[in-house]
């Protein structure tokens, strides 16, 4: 049966209601009775909480509740998701501050009020008596729950043996998600069951660990997804403020209600990304890389996150990238803080390792007098080896990398940006005093998280297909996506096809979406139920209407004859009331996939005032096959734009206070569309995963993986200092110093 | 991002919203006319007006026109009013030009040019553009009416001359010889970002230059207009402002480079 | 205060004290309620506004148009259609308020160069498309529009 929506850019089944503005995002979610919920936070970076004196807030118009440690100290503090690190249960969070502050914005005490006006002024109300204590602000200093080490080969003796050993000191700075929509949560009691609206990502986890930490059966708990304006890795995590929305729904008996205002998601939603590396690397006569040692400083922040150390461990896991690297040793030392907790973010650990690679690709060019391109054809892993080990496990995962043409893609990539006519074009452009560049970075990506996915195919009666899915929808595609896929195994249009997902209740079992794994594993369960819905269909047909399964499909919804023309032999509408057409399936994967891609950055810098203009960028990146290649282009410019933001314009800046200064819009600069060039994005399908049916990889990380790393080598070629930038975000103050220095 | 309470009062008339202001000043009672600096203040709570004193509807302070040698530009005149020239000849083209670069077109759409000089953002180019063009400044209270000078107005960053219960009925800009020729370079991290530095340059048979965004307050550099190298003269003349994102030093660099920029456009 | 709204050519009667927004008194989307990102675009008067920094009380007399004044029952508006032809969303939280500031644009401004246009719509911040797909799909309603 030929494919029939796979691989169409077909417009998104989500979109209506959307432009409509009839999205059920949480600001419009509502209940009967509702109270507000709002956080009084910390203050201070550090300090002992001595004492908190709620009575004028308890007396405050509308107010109906103040709750501080002493009302929640039954609850035990946020897990984290268990690998066999070790050494981080002490540093977990307690949903209120018990006697110490370790972050400006942590909460301290919640108060419950009519409206969310009424509670902003009752927790004004609240006086905090806190003792200031020294913060620690740098990784340097901080306590270190654990270290991150992984090594394989012979790393002495390749130092012992280099031509020439390289030293790079490079720093990425305090960034993060920073979606549109801040983070927001609603609970109530409906018929005994716990119900949590504005859930996400993980729905099914979430659920579990709340019933967990609430002292529930995971039965009397369920998570229910609206719209969600966008996750990127730091929404539908547990925070403390969904336990106590949920502890406060079922204590108070109304439903409650929190939405975060942008001050506090600047200062208490999960950051990401500020790491410094130390790394060594000895390569040989003609730059080829002989060993990696990188250490390096991971500033979690004051707690530990529900990801544990995964941020630390990808770094560690994935810095190799798409080159040979035949020893390797990576040390991650994982550091408290007193800042805002920090985890994943789109590409995480992985913005931060391609940049350090990079760096040292273009270190290596310099050092041995090659060309910066190719360098690095001269460390890539060839197409013939794959699939390819690499003893160095990520999450707990060997890497094999599945399938790549890594070469292949470079040139692919060169070719769409026309790389010679470029560094021409440039030459001339300097020539007349213009401070361009160009800059390139090829990385590797990670994908299909498994181990496992599953999915729900059915036939309702009236003919359309319902697919049950654990997923999550963060704004996406996951619904057109996985209504493609199902469209095609089934043999339906995919706007017959409505896909559910984000409901604990709608399905037993769910694995999430984050990681770019829903078009991977929920993909493939989705294919897989499809196929087996597909297959009981004809077989029924064949029973019931004495015909070989072999004469039969199944095309636009009813099944017909192939052997002759004539009307179809029964609609699936039809066979719906006689018989219930319903498949389950399941999907393991031991592996990951691991899609892989290049960006081709053009910059300008303005002498002068510091400034940095991208005036143009290509992705060429290779998804194994593209599902709906528009959604994946818009996954892919997408991500550029934040990483430009976080190249350039992003960061949490905190004074020698520890008090945060990226605390609206004004401070935290998110780019415009005037920031962000027009992406060109190639999509090649040139190494198909051997992993699933269709040989999809994720889309979700390959826009921002590279950026920092490209960014930072056009920056470097219009100063015509390779090297020059070892620091993000290259801020119009910073690139004053590096001009300084040339 | 709750406002804290206030209460609302939505006067008539320049006199009811003149004697308000003069009952409720003392405790902090505001002029609201965009809104688009106050209420993000109101949102963070920085600013906690317990009295809102709307002066939207109050027709007289809708006033633009030029009148003898001058541009008069009353309360309400909001910012996207300036974005088609609104007289003939080189002012109303400065202007024209200058306010392409205040924030977007839907906070142009409320707030107000006199708004954005009594707030006095270091950063505000109408500042700038009062400040460079000698700008009077009309201000009305319970006591009268008294005209001050753009030299006279701006005391430091968010300070004005005015007195609390003061309210800034009208601007009056000079309207620009035919031929006037003038520069505007302002450096913004973002389209529609405060300015960093801006420069702008007015050349008849004088030239004026000011610098806004560097100082506590846009202002004119005499000694630059003066200097045989005016961007270098300008640089070394600000009292720079700094901050933990932009140095003393920096910010005189790009003072350096706006107004030589400014001067190219010039000429 | 008792206060009677006009949205989108009908009338509501709204019970909210002065300091109540309008984005809230409306539930608008919400990103930053201080004025820069724009989610909480609306027109009044038909000019375009950002309703977290107008207080509801300052809207009565005025003619309030949401997203939902765009589509004329089950038939979409030129925009919203190139929003879904184009991709120009992918969470939507962004789209009403880029809806809004693009319908303001259209009508104010029909023949805009790209430069214009792109530059007109960093009014508003999106965290999902990168903006390309939101400049193409603008382009293309002007051009069914005209």
């Amino acid at each position: 049966m030929k494919p029939a929506f796979v691989g169409r850019s077909v417009p998104r089944l989500e979109d209506r209601p959307l432009v409509r503005g009839e999205g059920r995002f949480a600001v419009k979610v509502s209940f009967p009775g509702e109270l507000h919920m709002r956080v009084v936070r910390s203050p201070y970076a550090h300090g002992r909480l001595i004492r908190i004196e709620s009575s004028k807030a308890r007396a405050a118009r509308g107010c109906v509740a103040v709750w501080t440690w002493a009302d929640v100290s039954d609850m035990p503090p946020i897990e984290f998701r268990p690998t066999r690190v070790k050494g981080l249960e002490p540093y977990r969070q307690h949903v209120l501050a018990k006697d110490t502050v370790r972050y400006v914005g942590e909460p301290v005490a919640v108060v419950f009020a009519d409206n969310a006006y009424s509670a902003e002024d009752a927790a004004d109300l609240v006086e905090l008596e806190i003792e200031p204590l020294e913060p620690v602000l740098t990784a340097e200093r901080g306590i270190e729950p654990t270290v991150i080490h992984k090594e394989y080969g012979d790393v002495a003796g390749a130092f012992a043996q280099a031509h020439a050993v390289i030293e790079l000191e490079l720093a990425i700075g305090r960034h993060s998600g920073v979606p549109l929509e801040t983070r927001a949560a609603i609970a109530r009691v409906k018929d005994g069951v716990l119900e949590l609206h504005a859930a996400t990502k993980r729905p099914h986890a979430n659920r579990d660990v709340l019933a967990r930490l609430l002292k529930r059966e995971p039965a009397s708990v369920q998570l229910y997804e609206g719209h969600i304006g966008g996750g990127f890795g730091v929404r539908g995590e547990l925070y403390p403020e969904d336990l106590l929305v949920c502890a406060a729904a079922l204590r108070l008996g109304r439903p409650v209600k929190w939405l975060e205002d942008r001050r506090e998601n600047l200062m208490a939603c999960n950051q990401s990304r500020e790491q410094q590396h130390q790394l060594r690397a000895a390569i040989d006569a003609e730059g080829h890389i002989l060993a990696i040692d990188d250490e390096f400083w991971h500033d979690q922040g004051a707690y530990v996150r529900t990801h544990g150390a995964r941020v630390t461990d990808m770094t560690a896991g994935m810095l190799p990238g798409p080159y040979r690297v035949p020893a390797y040793r990576a040390r991650g030392h994982y550091r408290l803080t007193n800042k805002t907790p920090a985890a994943t973010y789109r590409a995480p650990g992985r913005y931060e390792a391609t940049f350090v690679c990079e760096r040292l690709l273009e270190a290596i060019a310099a050092k041995a007098g090659i060309d910066r391109v190719e360098v690095r054809r001269r460390n890539l892993i060839p197409k013939a080896e794959m699939p390819y080990t690499r003893p160095l496990d990520v999450l707990e995962v060997e890497t094999v990398l599945d399938s790549g043409d890594y070469a292949g893609l470079l040139d692919k990539a060169l070719a769409a940006a026309k790389w010679p006519a470029l560094q021409a074009e440039l030459r001339d452009r300097r020539a007349k005093g213009e401070a361009v560049g160009t800059g390139i970075a090829l990385f590797l990506e990670k994908s299909g998280l498994g181990p496992l996915d599953a999915a729900r195919a059915r036939v309702d009666k009236s003919g359309a297909v319902e697919v049950i899915t654990g997923a999550a929808s963060l704004g996406q595609g996951v619904e057109t996506v996985l209504a493609q896929i199902c469209a095609d195994a089934l043999g339906v249009d995919y706007r017959q096809v409505r896909v559910l997902h984000g409901e604990t209740a709608r399905i037993e079992r769910g694995f999430g979406s984050h990681a770019s794994r829903t078009t991977v594993m929920t993909g493939e369960a989705t294919r897989l139920a499809g196929k087996k819905l597909r297959a009981k269909i004809i077989a029924t047909v064949e029973g019931l209407f004495d015909l070989p399964a072999e004469i039969l499909d199944i095309v636009d919804g009813a099944v017909v004859r192939t052997d002759v023309r004539a009307a179809p032999v029964v609609t699936l509408a039809e066979l719906a009331q006689r018989i219930e057409l319903v498949a389950d399936a399941e999907f393991r994967s031991e592996h990951m996939t691991y899609p892989y891609g290049g960006h081709i950055a053009v910059v300008k810098i303005d002498r002068e005032t510091g400034g940095v203009r991208v005036e143009r960028y290509f992705v060429a990146y290779d998804i194994g096959r593209a599902v709906n290649p528009m959604l994946v282009e818009g996954q892919i410019v997408g991500g550029v734009a934040q990483g430009i933001g976080g190249a350039l314009y992003e960061e949490f800046v905190y004074d020698e206070r520890g008090e945060p200064l990226s605390t609206t819009f004004a401070d935290y600069l998110i780019p415009t569309a005037s920031e962000i060039p027009p992406v060109e994005v190639l999509i090649t399908e040139d190494a198909p995963s051997p992993l699933n049916g269709l040989g999809v990889k994720g889309a979700g990380e390959a826009g921002i993986n590279a950026v920092g790393a490209a960014i930072a080598s056009a920056i470097d070629d219009a100063l015509g200092k390779p090297g020059a930038v070892t620091r993000l975000p290259v801020t119009p103050t910073r690139l004053k110093e590096l001009l300084k220095q040339c | 991002m709750k406002p804290a309470p206030f209460t609302y009062h939505a006067p008539r008339s320049v006199e009811e919203a003149v004697g308000l202001l003069h009952q409720y000043s003392a405790e902090d009672g505001r002029v609201l006319a965009g809104g688009q600096s106050l209420v993000p203040a109101m949102a963070l709570r920085i600013a906690t007006p317990p009295h809102l004193i709307d002066i939207n509807e109050i027709a007289a302070l809708r006033i633009l026109r030029a009148e003898n040698a001058w541009l008069r530009i009353g309360a309400l005149v909001r910012h996207s009013a300036f974005e088609r020239p609104v007289v003939d000849g080189p002012l109303g083209e400065l202007l024209a030009s200058v306010v392409r670069h205040i924030a977007h077109h839907p906070i142009r759409t409320r707030g107000t040019f006199c708004g954005s000089l009594a707030h006095a953002d270091p950063a505000s180019e109408w500042c700038l553009v009062a400040a460079t063009l000698g700008a009077e400044l009309v201000a009305r209270s319970v006591r009268g009416t008294r005209t001050i000078v753009a030299g006279d107005f701006f005391r430091g960053a968010m300070s004005t001359a005015l007195e609390p219960d003061e309210l800034l009925v009208e601007a009056r800009l000079p309207l620009l010889a035919k031929g006037t020729r003038f520069g505007f370079y302002e450096f913004s991290r973002r389209s529609g970002d405060f300015a960093i530095v801006m420069a702008l340059v007015v050349r008849d048979q004088e030239t004026w230059i000011g610098v806004g965004g560097a100082e506590a307050y846009p202002r004119r550099l005499r000694e630059a207009e003066a200097a045989a190298d005016p961007a270098e003269a300008a640089a070394s003349a600000i009292r720079p402002l700094s901050d933990p994102h932009y140095s003393a030093a920096y910010r005189r660099d790009v003072v350096r480079a706006a107004v030589r920029r400014a001067l190219e456009q010039c000429n | 205060m008792q206060l009677t709204l006009h949205v989108d050519g009908a009338e509501r009667a709204v019970e909210a004290e002065p300091r109540e927004t309008l984005a809230d008194v409306l539930r608008t989307h919400v990103g930053c309620e201080h004025g820069v990102c724009g989610a909480c675009t609306v027109l009044v008067d038909g000019e375009p506004a950002r309703a977290c920094l107008m207080f509801a009380a300052q809207a009565q007399g005025k003619s309030i148009r949401t997203v939902a004044s765009l589509s004329r029952g089950e038939e979409l508006h030129p925009l919203q259609r190139a929003f879904i032809e184009h991709h120009a969303l992918q969470c939507g939280y962004c789209t009403p308020g880029f809806l809004m500031l693009a319908a303001s644009l259209l009508e104010r401004v029909p023949n805009m160069s790209d430069e214009e246009l792109r530059e007109a719509l960093s009014a508003n911040l999106c965290r999902c498309t990168g903006y390309q797909n939101i400049v193409k799909a603008v382009r293309a309603a002007a051009e069914r529009m005209r």
